[in-house]
Formats: structure tokens, sequence, C-alpha cells
């Protein structure tokens, strides 16, 4: 029973850590269409955030908890910023062109990958664990470490104000509108292109917030984005093209069904089965988890 | 005095020049109609006014100003409201975030106009929580007007507004323009193949064909017989 408790918190940290991964991809690729192949590299350069602030931000060096916890509103703004400078360069040059996009994004992936390498260094990095983050909870004979509990917490609270902000805000619903349908929204005298820089900065600065869950669960460095990027694109196909309940229930569901596969077989063959039964779902759902439907007539 | 002056316009989709030196005018305070045959090049010249697609060549003049180089969003803050062909609503976003969302779009916006939106198709009223893609076809219809009327526009363009309407909602659209027009005055750009209902309506014609305006003028007495062979494929 202790085991398959054990297997069961596995699973659902290893999903709320593909829910923060995907959380801004829904935005940027589920909603806008673009296979923004960067979206790593925007988790990487957040997770170099508190590493920098604890080892070269002087006031903030000796106070490793303090460090972390600024660096989760600064890199949303870092990565944020990033991706905002790539719409505006590139992208918005190419939207309706997929693969123009996913060829230039790699590109920027690549870019940012060597100035990391420029910046930190080849070999890989940590952060301090700060000391509230230290230790472990044990629930039912279960070990519980508090980094995994504080990220299970994180995505929590980011998608209850993804929500807030998208159905509640003006700013939410005018990007809603625009993911919609573009051409109307501008025959609306919606400002499409602003919105779509504003999407771009939430949807990346959602990357650099994932950035610091994963600088706490192990080292960190150039191509720390590279490891994230796949789960991330399948779980916005799974959970179903821009929906956040899809993403949601299909985060935690790869993940529980990653633990249990690795815990019965090895850490490779659990995830060929699960990339097997993606792959066999999609066959009866292409659509994802979550689909839309309207009455036909509606555009 | 013209409010809108369509000055001889070309459009084109790639090498295919679809609309072709095209002029129209519309008097302040009148109704337009834009006639022809499906495929003739109306719609685009409609999406060319709002800005949804670029000119090749010509000018587009609203109370007097250029505008055929401004962005979409500008030309409808200039004081245009479109309705575009089909069913266009947010179908994720309720009934009332499609009227909300137009409302908020800018600072000028008078909150009263929700309400008077809502006056003119009570029946939306009662769907304000349902997804715009529940809607039927009508309420849809219904529901785009209301949202073009939100920043009080000085020019409604309407394509095709009874496309796949049922006859008592077409009454129900129709009684609306009639009234919206008398009250407040608004010039109205309108695209229909449905020639009685476009002839109740309008003071001035257009008929285009093959991308071309071939006459144009006032409607008048036994338009309808010749306005019919010229609309019917």
């Amino acid at each position: 029973m202790a085991q398959l408790l054990e297997q069961l918190f596995n699973g659902l940290s290893t999903g709320s850590m593909l829910l923060l991964v995907a959380l801004g991809l829904t935005f940027t690729f589920g909603q806008m269409g673009v296979i923004n192949m960067a979206h790593g590299e925007f988790i990487m350069a957040g997770a170099y955030v508190p590493y920098v602030l604890q080892t070269s931000v002087g006031f903030l060096a000796g106070f490793t908890g303090l460090a972390f916890l600024v660096s989760l509103p600064l890199a949303f703004v870092v990565a944020g910023v990033l991706g905002i400078v790539m719409e505006r360069v590139l992208l918005r040059r190419m939207y309706d062109r997929p693969l123009d996009t996913l060829l230039a994004t790699f590109g920027v992936a690549l870019l940012l990958q060597q100035a990391a390498k420029d910046l930190f260094g080849a070999p890989n990095v940590s952060i301090s664990v700060p000391p509230f983050l230290q230790g472990n909870l044990t629930l039912g004979g279960v070990v519980l470490p508090s980094t995994r509990i504080f990220i299970l917490l994180l995505s929590i609270a980011l998608i209850l104000i993804t929500q807030y902000f998208l159905y509640t805000r003006v700013a939410g619903r005018r990007m809603r509108a625009v993911m919609d349908n573009r051409d109307l929204a501008s025959s609306m005298g919606l400002p499409t292109g602003r919105v779509d820089s504003i999407t771009f900065f939430i949807g990346s600065g959602l990357a650099g917030v994932a950035g610091v869950a994963v600088s706490l669960i192990g080292a960190i460095g150039f191509q720390t984005g590279t490891a994230y990027i796949i789960d991330a694109f399948l779980v916005v196909i799974v959970g179903g093209l821009g929906k956040l309940r899809g993403a949601i229930v299909a985060a935690f569901a790869l993940g529980v069904l990653n633990a249990f596969t690795e815990f019965a077989t090895s850490a490779s063959i659990g995830r060929a089965i699960v990339f097997a039964l993606v792959i066999l779902f999609l066959q009866f759902r292409p659509d994802g988890l979550v689909s839309f439907q309207t009455r036909g007539l509606i555009a | 005095m013209s409010l809108l002056t369509v000055d001889a316009i070309t459009v084109a989709y790639g090498r295919s020049k679809v609309v072709n030196d095209v002029s129209i005018e519309v008097p302040a305070g009148s109704i337009v109609c834009l006639m022809g045959r499906n495929g003739v090049g109306k719609t685009t010249t409609l999406n060319a006014i709002v800005g949804l697609l670029p000119l090749v060549s010509g000018a587009i003049r609203f109370n007097g100003e250029r505008i055929e180089r401004k962005a979409p969003h500008k030309r409808i803050e200039g004081g245009i409201g479109y309705v575009p062909q089909g069913h266009q609503v947010f179908p994720r976003l309720t009934t009332e975030e499609n009227l909300r969302v137009v409302l908020e779009r800018n600072r000028s916006m008078d909150p009263a106009a929700y309400d008077e939106a809502l006056d003119l198709f009570p029946a939306l009223a009662t769907m304000l929580g349902r997804p715009a893609g529940l809607l039927s076809g009508g309420q849809a219809k219904q529901l785009a007007i209301a949202r073009a009327l939100l920043g009080r526009p000085e020019l409604l363009i309407l394509d095709e507004p009874t496309e796949g309407i049922q006859p008592s909602i077409i009454g129900e659209i129709e009684d609306a323009i009639v009234g919206l027009h008398a009250t407040t005055g608004v010039s109205i750009l309108l695209v229909e193949q449905y020639v009685e209902f476009a002839l109740r309506l309008a003071e001035h014609y257009v008929v285009m064909e093959d991308g071309s305006v071939i006459d144009a003028g006032k409607t008048g007495d036994g338009d309808l017989e010749r306005f019919s062979d010229l609309v019917t494929v």
C-alpha cells in the first residue's frame, strides 16, 4: 500500500512538473499555433535566475531563501521579455507559416543555449535549496520531499492565477477572443498585434517560472530545456490544443502513468510504453482530451 | 457629402485580381446595397474597406480622411461597425463576453451601448451565459449585429445579414436595422443577395460583376426584376 501511495505521489509530482513546463506552451503553441522550439530555453533561462541571484547579486547572495522567492517573479519577467522580443522581431513576420516558425525558433533555441554556455560555462551548476524547502514530510509511511510538495503547490497556484486572469480580466478576455478568431477580433476593433505580444509574454514567462521549479530538482545547464520540450508538447497535444483543463488532466495522467510504468518496468521501457499509449490514444481522440463543439454553423 | 468613398480600389490574392478598379460612395445617413452574384468580389471589397485585405491600388476615405493604410482596429475605432459574412462570433466566449470584449476595447466606449444592443435583440438577453458557439444561426447573426453597434458606428457594414436565416428572424433583423437607421441616422453599406430585402432598405445600389462595378444609382420602381436577373446565378 505504501508503495502504491509512493508511486502515486511520484506520479503527481512528475505531473505537476509536466504541467508547469507545458502551461506556457498551451498559450504559445496551443492557442497561437506557434511551434516554439525555444520554449525549453525559456525554461532554462528561468532556471538560471535563482542561481544568478544566489551567487552574484550582492545583498541577496547570503539569503538563499529570499533569493529563491524573488527569482519566481523575476524569472517570469526574464523569460517573458525573451519571448516578447522573439515574437516582435521574428514570429510576427511568419504567423500561419508553422514550418518557418519551427525552424526560426529552433535557431533561437541554439542561440540561447550558446549564450548560456558563454555566460555560465559548459558544466552544470546547482542552486542552494532554500532552508524552508529542505527536508521531507512523512505521510502514511510515504516520504514526501518538501521541494516536490512545493512544485505541486506552485503548479496549482499558477493554474488558479492563469484561470483568474483569462476569465475575469479584460486583457484575458481579449486574449481568448483573439485566439478564438483573429480576423474577427481585428475587424471588431481589437488590437491583435498587442494581444499577441502579451500572450507571448505570459506564455514565455510561465516557462521561466517552470525553470525555477526545475532548478529545485536537479543540476541546471545550457541543455536543461531540451529535456523538457518534448514532454511539454506531449501534454499540450494530449490535453487538446490550447485547452487549459485538458493540459491539467493530461499532465497528471501522464505523470501517474509514467510513475507506474517506470516502477513496473524500467525508466526507458516505461517511457516507451507511455509514448505508445499516447499514440494509441490520439488514434481515437485526435483532438485530445478536451475539444470544443459548436452547432456547426458557427465559424 | 459622402461618409465613405471607395475610390478605384484593386485587391488581389497573389497575382489574381479579385476586385478591379471598384468605386463606391456611401452618402452620410443613407443605406447603400452592394449586389452581385456569388464570387464577384463583394466580400473582398468589404474586407478591404475594414482593412483585413491590403489594396493593390486606389484609396478609401472615411469622413474625408484617407484610411487605407490604417490597421483594421484603427478603422473600426474611427467609426465603422462590421458584421462579417456567416455566423461570426467568438465561439468559446459566452454571449455576454462576446459583447463585453468589444465594449472594453478602449476607454471611449459608452457602457450604455451594451443595454441598447440588448434592447434591439431581446432574445440575446436570455442567453448571456451561453457559449456563443452554441447559439443558433439567427441568434449568432443578431449577436454579431449587436456587437458591431457597441461602438456607436457612423457606418455599419453588413455582409449578407439574411444568409441562412429563417424568415421570422429576417423580419426581426430588418425591423432592427430600419429602427436603428431611423433613430440614429447611421449610414449602412449592405451586401445582400435577397433582393426584396435589399430594395426595401436601400436608397442606393451598386452592382458588381467579375470584380468590377457594372451599375450604380438610386433604387426605384421596377428594380426588383432587373436586379433579380443580375444576382441570380
